[in-house]
């Protein structure tokens, strides 16, 4: 197993790093931020046609590179740090993730592709009114008919359910939790917007009334497809979080370079030196919390990566929250206002604190996942 | 997560397993995890400990063979401070010398000093003491005044050292001095080698907060060493001071890491016999106590995977000391918590058990190796490139 990062990857990491300062810059994030859509089409081609990042962890007989979780999590890290706003984690980290683990080869065949040429934007519905990320929180139900599945209930938080193109819905079906395929022109399908308090991420509320649904896999299997793929994705999210993190402490740190109070700059001072210590302290933790994660996954070890993603979910969270609001402090009163980009970072720290489920929902899973 | 490096090493693993099932018995085994970098318990018993070890040729796996090792790479000493801490066998009483002097000597040092105390290192002959801090120079090195003047073919030191671990039992001690009296700060400081068997010399212990005599104060007056005991160039202490303190901060994370998932898991054994798992507050804790030792071990496996690629390890080996410090300051506090009013009651003569001394000796852990004060200022200043505090 290697744990360093080799040379390619520390390439894959400046290719995207330059693209994304040049098409997720602060006005960029800013645009898409107050756009009820919060996407930007040529920006999501070019991530797929010039970089092949939709497809990156793909195996390339469905159109992808094939590459790792490692590469994947170089991505998510750089995504993080640039507050990407395109429905990257939707697809890659929930859609794709989603598909790739389940027991259906003609709808990896049928579906992937689309994902990793870009052309398709898709999602992963799980959570519904009460806001759960367990088996027992999914309420929507499908039944079969002559004419196939249909979906009846809501889904909520749904990440770019607005957007996507394709959505993958869990639901309870007489043989247990399923997965379902629903096209965004479906037959019952209404679709909300639900404006968020972190702008960089959209979400929606999805209802379905008789919904014509495809099954995904066979029917009643499909919770330990969505418990990995959920683990997977809170891996890469933690990764994302670590990116987030890292860009802003390297934002309060320029600041208290330049900016001079009682005759020096503050970053002179230990009140704030050692703040700025503590922040990269918390940030080079949460990195190893994140790339265990991607080795274990790497690695094909699914009881390592559970405890892993626990771990790193519960770590990272907190981490990037605390980061992001420090920086806000030593930006001082600039930092709190709306044109300075410190709160951009904030708010995504505290949505992505429960994107996939509480820093505490983490530790009780893990505590299972140890037999604590 | 196991670190595999192939072939060679797996077998270089194997006889190191098998040599140390077959060894760390009886008196050894019954001291298994005592004493750590800052504990003086057990102290007849961990030397006779090294001298086994010595024997089986473990000690200096990494130096060359001409000096008593073993002439391996580096993948095979992390492999043995992973196997040795994963056995839980007693710490080295030679440590200091194994991990600090040593690797200076190989580093900086003249080849007749190295051929002098390379091999008595080594075969356990003689102990050695860093003679770095004094009293009014603690993290602040650079406020050396122990001063040293060269009289024809020796020179004369007369100053005195602290928190020298281990001091009571040196036989020689490598000390920070300053030979140009003029000097100020980092200038005009040399290293030099320098024997306690003279009436110069007067050595006082220092109990620790445990009831251990872990350290001691040292008093020179007047006492002579050769003029060919400088290690590294006259005047050039500072340099050579601090390529040692890189090297302790970074070896000793990673047998601490080790001992510290014990703890974890005793922590966690203690927590379920005492029905604590049931307390959601102390389960919160419990498991943030496991999840900070599984970081640790991943922090550590990213440094010793930089390493041996022969990268240069990035910003978490110097985070790591902060982090692993003040987490296992917390462990303990959690323990001592989860054993209750029991967990207050010691031994006669003030006899500690193990996670009672761990948790003690975890209060230095902030403090020895560059304070956490100093590692703020150091992340804040080296890595992150934040301007230096105004001087006076």
């Amino acid at each position: 197993m290697d744990l360093t990062f080799s040379q390619e990857q520390d390439e894959l990491r400046t290719v995207v790093r330059s693209f994304l300062a040049k098409y997720s810059d602060e006005a960029a994030v800013r645009r898409l931020a107050a756009d009820p859509r919060g996407h930007d089409a040529v920006v999501w081609r070019r991530m797929a046609g010039e970089l092949g990042l939709q497809g990156l962890a793909v195996p390339e007989e469905y159109g992808g590179s094939g590459f790792g979780y490692v590469e994947l999590g170089v991505v998510f890290d750089e995504a993080g740090r640039a507050l990407l706003c395109e429905p990257y984690f939707a697809t890659v980290a929930l859609a794709a993730e989603a598909l790739l683990r389940c027991a259906d080869d003609q709808a990896r065949a049928d579906l992937l592709p689309g994902i990793a040429s870009g052309a398709t934007i898709a999602t992963l519905a799980l959570t519904e009114d009460s806001g759960r990320w367990d088996e027992p929180g999914i309420r929507l139900t499908a039944h079969d008919t002559p004419d196939g599945w249909r979906l009846t209930g809501a889904k909520t938080y749904v990440p770019d359910g607005l957007l996507a193109d394709l959505l993958l819905v869990a639901a309870r079906t007489p043989g247990g939790i399923s997965l379902f395929a629903v096209g965004a022109d479906a037959a019952g399908l209404t679709r909300t917007p639900l404006p968020t308090l972190d702008q960089t991420r959209k979400q929606a509320r999805l209802e379905f009334a008789d919904t014509p649904a495809r099954l995904i896999g066979p029917e009643g299997t499909a919770w330990p497809v969505l418990e990995r793929t959920l683990a997977t994705a809170s891996v890469l999210l933690a990764a994302e979080q670590v990116g987030g993190a890292a860009a802003a402490l390297d934002a309060a740190v320029d600041y208290a370079r330049i900016r001079v109070q009682y005759g020096r700059p503050i970053g002179s001072f230990q009140g704030i030196k050692h703040k700025c210590a503590d922040m990269l302290v918390e940030i080079e933790s949460a990195r190893s919390a994140a790339y265990a994660g991607l080795w274990a996954l790497d690695a094909g070890d699914d009881t390592e990566t559970a405890v892993a993603a626990a771990l790193a979910q519960a770590f990272c969270s907190e981490a990037f929250t605390k980061v992001a609001g420090d920086s806000i402090q030593i930006h001082g009163g600039i930092g709190f206002t709306w044109e300075h980009p410190a709160h951009l970072y904030f708010k995504r720290a505290k949505s992505s604190e429960v994107l996939l489920g509480t820093p505490s929902y983490h530790r009780e899973l893990l505590a299972a996942r140890l037999g604590i | 997560m196991e670190l595999d490096f192939g072939p060679a090493v797996r077998d270089f693993r194997e006889e190191l397993r098998d040599w140390l099932a077959d060894h760390l018995v009886g008196e050894f085994a019954e001291h298994r995890g005592v004493g750590g970098p800052t504990d003086g318990a057990a102290w007849e018993v961990r030397l006779a400990w090294d001298r086994e070890l010595s024997a089986g040729g473990w000690l200096g796996v990494g130096w060359p063979r001409e000096y008593g090792g073993r002439g391996l790479g580096l993948l095979e000493e992390i492999v043995f401070e992973y196997e040795y801490a994963r056995a839980n066998a007693p710490y080295r009483a030679t440590g200091n010398a194994l991990d600090l002097l040593g690797p200076m000597l190989l580093k900086v040092g003249a080849d007749e000093q190295k051929k002098r105390f390379l091999p008595p290192i080594l075969a356990v002959e003689e102990l050695w003491g860093q003679g770095f801090s004094e009293p009014g120079a603690g993290s602040d090195l650079a406020s050396v005044r122990t001063r040293a003047e060269r009289d024809g073919d020796e020179w004369v030191v007369s100053g005195q050292k602290v928190w020298t671990s281990f001091g009571v039992h040196a036989d020689w001690l490598y000390v920070l001095t300053r030979t140009d009296p003029d000097s100020v700060r980092h200038k005009g400081l040399s290293m030099l080698l320098l024997p306690t068997d003279q009436p110069g010399v007067e050595i006082r212990p220092i109990r620790n907060l445990a009831g251990q005599d872990e350290f001691a104060e040292v008093f020179l007056s007047d006492a002579r060493t050769g003029a060919d005991m400088v290690v590294g160039e006259v005047g050039q202490g500072w340099r050579t001071a601090m390529a040692t303190l890189g090297i302790e901060r970074g070896t000793t994370l990673l047998p601490q890491q080790l001992t510290f998932e014990r703890e974890a898991e005793s922590l966690i054994e203690l927590a379920r016999e005492r029905g604590a798992l049931d307390d959601p507050m102390l389960r919160r804790r419990i498991v943030d106590a496991w999840i900070s030792v599984r970081v640790m071990r991943t922090t550590n496996l990213r440094t010793l995977a930089e390493l041996t690629a022969g990268r240069t390890p990035g910003a978490q080996a110097t985070t790591a000391k902060l982090y692993a410090s003040t987490r296992h300051q917390q462990l303990g506090h959690l323990a001592q918590e989860l054993a209750g009013p029991a967990g207050q009651i010691v031994g006669a003569d003030y006899g500690l058990d193990t996670r009672q001394r761990s948790f003690l000796l975890s209060l230095a852990e902030t403090i020895y190796g560059g304070s956490s004060e100093i590692q703020r200022n150091i992340i804040g200043e080296q890595i992150l490139g934040l301007p230096k505090e105004p001087r006076p």
